[in-house]
């Protein structure tokens, strides 16, 4: 853009350059991004289904059954096959993530990155392992 | 409306709820959604259910599950509006944040039910 003698040095484009509603389909990285943040709807649904289940256990063992039953039906089987996908992928991110949003000290000492990722990946084999456990096992 | 003095917290919420829904979720879903409808593992039975949510411990982990998780969505929610459908009304940060303050009350008066 030519500037003429009057405009000042610091004036800036007052046209926004033009960006396409679908900006997110032009690169693998983006369609990344926007998949990684729709993984918040899934994390709601899943909010929703649990509280379902909730309030069906707390109706008793007919309601609960019924809830069962509902989960086997296909839109709802593959809403929730969707649903695990994106979760694991929130996951994945999420972690991928933790080692550059924290900075732990041991001492004077900084924990490398690999470790806080790996500490990460502990902690989510340790909770699956628990909700296994208190609903399969005991 | 959410000034920015109040983004700190709101990404203390988004981090707090991300990290605990993707160290629940996935096993819950995967057990609840998937291997229990497709007959992969039998569902426990509506006693054990009863005792599993009975007992406060598990009550507390699931009400901070979906409140922080609520939260979580809601943030990121909100900022996938701004950056990728570039909205960015006063309104949706009120709809975003005041549908999870709803369902908490919701999710807190269930598990209260159950315990």
């Amino acid at each position: 853009m030519s500037q003429s003698q009057e405009q000042p040095e610091y004036q800036h484009r007052v046209l926004p350059p033009h960006i396409s509603t679908f900006w997110w389909l032009e690169k693998g990285s983006y369609f990344a991004f926007i998949l990684r943040e729709l993984s918040c709807v899934f994390v709601a649904w899943f909010v929703v289904y649990l509280l379902l289940l909730v309030r069906a256990v707390g109706q008793g063992d007919a309601a609960y059954q019924q809830f069962l039953a509902w989960s086997a039906t296909p839109l709802i089987l593959l809403v929730n096959i969707v649903s695990l996908l994106s979760l694991v992928f929130h996951a994945v991110t999420f972690f991928a993530a933790a080692p550059q949003a924290m900075v732990v000290k041991v001492g004077p000492n900084k924990v490398p990155g690999s470790l806080v990722l790996a500490g990460h990946y502990a902690g989510w084999v340790a909770a699956s392992a628990v909700v296994c456990w208190l609903l399969l096992g005991a | 409306m959410v000034r920015q003095h109040s983004e700190p917290y709101l990404w203390l919420l988004f981090s707090a709820g991300g990290v605990l829904s993707a160290m629940l979720m996935p096993s819950l879903l995967l057990l609840f959604g998937i291997a229990f409808p497709l007959g992969w593992v039998s569902p426990p039975t509506h006693e054990h259910m009863l005792t599993v949510l009975g007992n406060p411990p598990t009550g507390l982990v699931l009400l901070g599950l979906c409140v922080l998780s609520l939260f979580h969505s809601a943030h990121r929610f909100r900022h996938t509006l701004h950056d990728a459908a570039r909205l960015a009304h006063p309104m949706i940060a009120v709809l975003c944040y005041g549908t999870a303050v709803a369902a908490s009350a919701f999710a807190a008066y269930l598990l209260w039910q159950v315990s």
